[in-house]
């Protein structure tokens, strides 16, 4: 099709009937759920997400009204345990992060100029298990269930069955199942912004805020997974009563602290990166010029995602470590103010550099940032280890964190709502009713948080549910409380703001005149996304491309049509965006609905103790997976190119590294490998713990043979495997396939070598921490065996049954990637519990 | 752009590039993390003046500041007018260079920090 094609009134009507069929989504009461376009899934993450915020808010209210005066009765300490670790848990892992992962489903695509994001399907299957999840774990407070240790749940006063009940339970399982669709929305979010990108958007042109969620995708990868890994252990020790946390068994509760700080303090940056980077879309329009220092914002985002994991031990200035390792963690906190200032100067100075037209989304990310500036400076008043001792643990480090929180997550988030609403609704928020909630939630925010700096260095405590009146905290308290209050009151306002929306008339297409990609979307909304791919030539393209918007519109670029009724987006290579490949994405489908309600089974009937039952869940999450995966992934075309347009034509296959597929497997290899680092982490640790570890008496297990000889087995499994994808792609189909065959039943007889181990020397797991982490680990590799042996046999099936072949191999070389990391593991686990005994 | 470049402009620039700066800090970082979480645990001190923790300083700091100075060449390349924010090949590895040496200046005064307790705290309480 040439650029002349176009210009056909008759012939562009008829593509977009043909768009809007294939982009149609499914109706029906029930049908309409099964969605799986980013617009729907995005807007009901969204939703779900901010009703999970007012939900939180509700607590942390209720806590203040208790907190009001001295002596107060309105809710007993038990509850105020539930409260306060439901407030903080939700706020973190029911709002902040799906939020952030919310947004980005909404936004990415647009900004990208894409049809949708690579893996449509693993967004939907993402909600439903926040949904699933976030339910689960909100809900049990109406039953009295609630967890009720703090947000960070540290034992042993969590672990022991006798002091904490069903809640701790619920807050590990639930949110590790949070936690999973967190991970996988990090994949999606990767894959998107490296290989979903327009043509001629190199890396120098993505829009920044692309670059924020990039980077913060992938700090979820190393962030979360050391979380899971703390999860497994903690689930161990109170279902099974494996000691990991017991001191008395050789265990140590501060081996938890370490896991959960891991995730914890890069979670800080994890919700607040996403948040800023709403500024950096949002500063240019309103500025009416090009964000100054662009390298500068890179600089920031990534040098704060490497700092933030050097951060986690000042959360534990206080349990005793050598002041020497403070002082390096110390150091790290001082330096992380360095980017984060950066990016500020950066906003500061387009500001000053531009013309700004004054608008509401601009007053509520001014006003983030003078909140969050301040609590910037007390993060670094306690990084200081000697000022945190005093400090620690009194509202001094309340009011920080929620300045924090609230200046660089929850008001930017504010302002993104008001200026991102015209792009989704089509419809603009209130100035009136906006600046009026702004003031009512600035001065709120201030008036209850700054007096919590003075109650905090006066002596009052976090976490208790009263205070006696000589203590002279009660004015301080009462000003929190009205601030409160006040706060809420600005929420409601936004609320009813949001509510009125619909009855409102249109406004026009772009309402802020911003220069960025995702304007280009239409009030009167199409859910195809973007009428054609275009050439990208600025970071600002219909501010300084001539006629950018009438060329999309007339379906001028690249991909205008879908002749075969197919849902389409194209594939371009990381660093220059040239364009790879045309491919198909899912279509709406009850499969990720239904695998993340049997994934959800699992993690709930687990809690329960309902262990058969969560096993036939498993079961059924498999077969629900292998289903899905079977009949959506890797499909032969059934052409091996089409034309998009200007003369371009694109194969629709891609396997190997170029592959959106082989991507996301690497991916999800990558934050599987950091949770078993995780756990390899822990027997070192428990190593320096002790002066003897193996302990002396407990050291023979579980000997050198089995595990060497599982060892060679993973290894041998690889190899073959690697041998498979390389006879396979030289068409020697059969030879493939033996090595395949060979290969799944070496993989089997390692999982029988590893756990062979420990089960004949006898290991108890319940006597000592040296047993349960060899077992653990053991295990680990094992079900890692488990995975590696189903998916040869995945391939092995694929290629039988002829969806597979030498030209078409992207399920082999995706398998052998997986069979990379399973290499990997077997030999870290086997050396660590083999090997190492001997030589200590 | 010619395959007779100069040496810095045939260097391959990427992602993966662009993190050296930083990835250096992080694992002088959690060497010196270790080395003494490891020391005080296993032998309760560690020693007055550890010439392997002086030496693993000089050689991140050396190997900062070379992946900086190769990105300060390579962002100074001619190519394209002011201000490099087009769609070209250049501009791309300009940005990328730029953007490496920055992360360059950050990890440098990075791994000065992590460097000063071990200059002022010489025991394990």
């Amino acid at each position: 099709m040439s650029l002349h094609d176009q210009d056909d009134p008759a012939l562009r009507a008829a593509q977009e009937e043909r768009l809007r069929a294939v982009w149609a989504p499914p109706r029906g009461i029930f049908l309409r759920w099964t969605d799986c376009n980013n617009n729907r899934v995005g807007v009901w993450y969204v939703l779900t997400a901010f009703g999970f915020m007012l939900f939180a808010g509700v607590l942390a209210l209720i806590m203040r009204t208790q907190l009001a005066v001295p002596d107060n009765d309105l809710v007993g300490p038990g509850t105020f345990n539930q409260l306060f670790t439901l407030h903080g848990s939700m706020m973190m892992f029911l709002f902040a992060v799906p939020m952030f992962e919310a947004v980005s489903i909404i936004l990415l695509p647009q900004l990208l100029g894409a049809r949708d994001l690579p893996f449509p399907r693993l967004s939907a299957f993402g909600y439903w298990s926040f949904l699933i999840g976030g339910l689960f774990v909100g809900g049990s407070i109406f039953f009295n269930a609630a967890p009720d240790g703090g947000w960070f749940m540290y034992p042993p006063l969590t672990t022991r069955t006798d002091l904490s009940g069903l809640g701790a339970d619920i807050w590990m399982l639930g949110l590790s199942f949070i936690e999973v669709s967190s991970v996988a929305a990090a994949v999606e979010l990767i894959v998107g912004v490296l290989k979903c990108r327009p043509p001629g958007m190199r890396l120098n042109l993505m829009p920044l805020y692309a670059w924020y969620i990039l980077v913060v995708a992938v700090m979820i990868l190393f962030a979360f997974p050391p979380l899971i890994a703390g999860d497994i252990l903690f689930e161990m020790e109170r279902l099974l009563d494996w000691p990991f946390f017991d001191a008395r068994r050789g265990g140590d509760p501060l081996l938890w602290q370490h896991l959960f700080w891991i995730f914890g303090h890069p979670e800080v940056y994890i919700i607040f990166l996403p948040s800023i980077a709403l500024f950096a879309m949002l500063v240019p329009t309103f500025a009416n010029r090009h964000l100054l220092g662009y390298p500068w914002i890179v600089l920031a985002a990534v040098g704060t995602a490497f700092l933030s994991f050097g951060l986690w031990v000042h959360h534990m200035f206080t349990t005793g470590l050598p002041k020497i390792s403070l002082a390096f963690f110390s150091a790290a906190s001082e330096a992380v103010a360095i980017p984060t200032g950066v990016q500020i100067f950066v906003f500061i100075a387009t500001l000053w550099a531009g013309r700004v037209t004054w608008s509401t989304p601009l007053l509520y990310a001014t006003g983030s940032l003078a909140i969050f500036v301040i609590g910037g400076l007390t993060g670094v008043m306690v990084a200081v280890a000697p000022f945190d001792w005093q400090a620690h643990d009194s509202y001094f480090v309340v009011a920080h964190l929620h300045y924090v929180l609230i200046g660089g997550t929850l008001m930017p988030l504010f302002a993104g709502l008001y200026y991102y609403w015209p792009l989704v609704t089509g419809k603009k928020l209130s100035d009136r009713l906006g600046r009026v909630a702004f003031w009512m939630l600035f001065v709120g925010a201030n008036l209850t948080f700054f007096p919590m700096h003075l109650s905090g260095l006066m002596g009052m405590p976090r976490r208790v549910f009263t205070y006696p009146a000589e203590l002279g905290l009660g004015g301080l308290n009462m000003a929190s409380t009205l601030g409160a209050w006040l706060f809420a009151a600005g929420v409601a306002v936004i609320c009813v703001d949001l509510s009125l929306s619909p009855r409102r008339v249109r406004a026009v297409r772009n309402p802020w005149n911003a220069g960025t990609l995702e304007w280009l979307a239409h009030p009167e909304d199409e859910d195809w996304g973007i009428r054609s791919v275009p050439l990208i030539e600025s970071r600002y393209p219909i501010w300084d491309q001539t006629d950018f918007v009438r060329e999309v519109d007339e379906g001028r670029f690249f991909l205008p049509d879908a002749q075969e009724g197919r849902r389409e987006t194209i594939v371009t290579s990381v660093l220059d965006a040239r364009p790879l490949a045309v491919i198909r994405l899912g279509t709406p489908s009850i499969k990720p609905m239904l695998t993340a309600v049997a994934l959800g089974g699992v993690f709930i009937l687990t809690t329960y103790h309902l262990y058969w039952a969560a096993l036939v869940s498993g079961v059924a999450t498999l077969a629900l997976a292998l289903w899905w995966l079977w009949t959506g992934t890797a499909e032969i075309p059934e052409k091996p190119c089409k034309p998009i347009g200007h003369g371009l034509e694109l194969p629709l296959y891609l396997s190997g590294p170029s592959a959106p597929g082989w991507w996301a497997m690497f991916i999800t290899m990558m934050a599987d490998a950091t949770a078993f680092s995780g756990l390899v982490f822990g027997y070192f640790f428990f190593w320096t713990r002790h002066a003897d570890f193996p302990p002396v008496a407990l050291a023979d297990g579980p000997g050198m043979a089995w595990p060497m000889l599982a060892l060679f087995l993973g290894i041998a499994s690889w190899l073959l495997t690697l041998g498979a994808r390389e006879v396979h792609a030289r068409k020697h189909v059969g030879m493939a396939r033996l090595c395949l065959m060979i290969a799944l039943v070496l993989s089997l007889a390692g999982i029988g070598a590893g756990l062979a181990g420990p089960w004949t020397h006898g290991m108890d797991p319940q006597a000592h921490s040296y047993p349960a982490i060899v077992w653990t680990l053991a295990i680990w590799a094992a079900a890692h065996a488990g995975v590696a042996a189903i998916m040869q046999g995945y391939a092995l099936a694929r290629s039988l049954a002829g969806r597979m072949d030498p030209e078409h191999d992207a399920d082999l070389r995706n398998v052998t990637v997986n069979m990379h990391f399973y290499a990997l593991t077997a030999i870290v686990t086997y050396a660590t519990i083999g090997l190492f005994p001997q030589v200590t | 752009m010619s395959e007779r470049g100069k040496w810095h402009e045939r260097l391959k620039v990427t992602l993966w590039t662009l993190i050296i700066p930083p990835a250096i800090w992080a694992g002088h970082f959690l060497a010196s993390y270790l080395w003494a979480a490891i020391s005080c645990a296993k032998a309760g001190r560690f020693a007055s003046f550890p010439l392997l923790f002086v030496i693993g300083t000089m050689l991140a700091l050396l190997m900062i500041g070379l992946s900086g100075w190769i990105a300060w060449a390579q962002a100074r390349l001619p190519g394209n007018p002011p201000p490099h924010e087009d769609s070209t090949r250049i501009d791309r590895l300009r940005f990328l260079a730029k953007s490496t040496l920055l992360l360059a200046g950050l990890s440098f005064v990075g791994v000065l920090f992590a460097a000063l307790p071990v200059i002022f705290l010489r025991d394990c309480r």
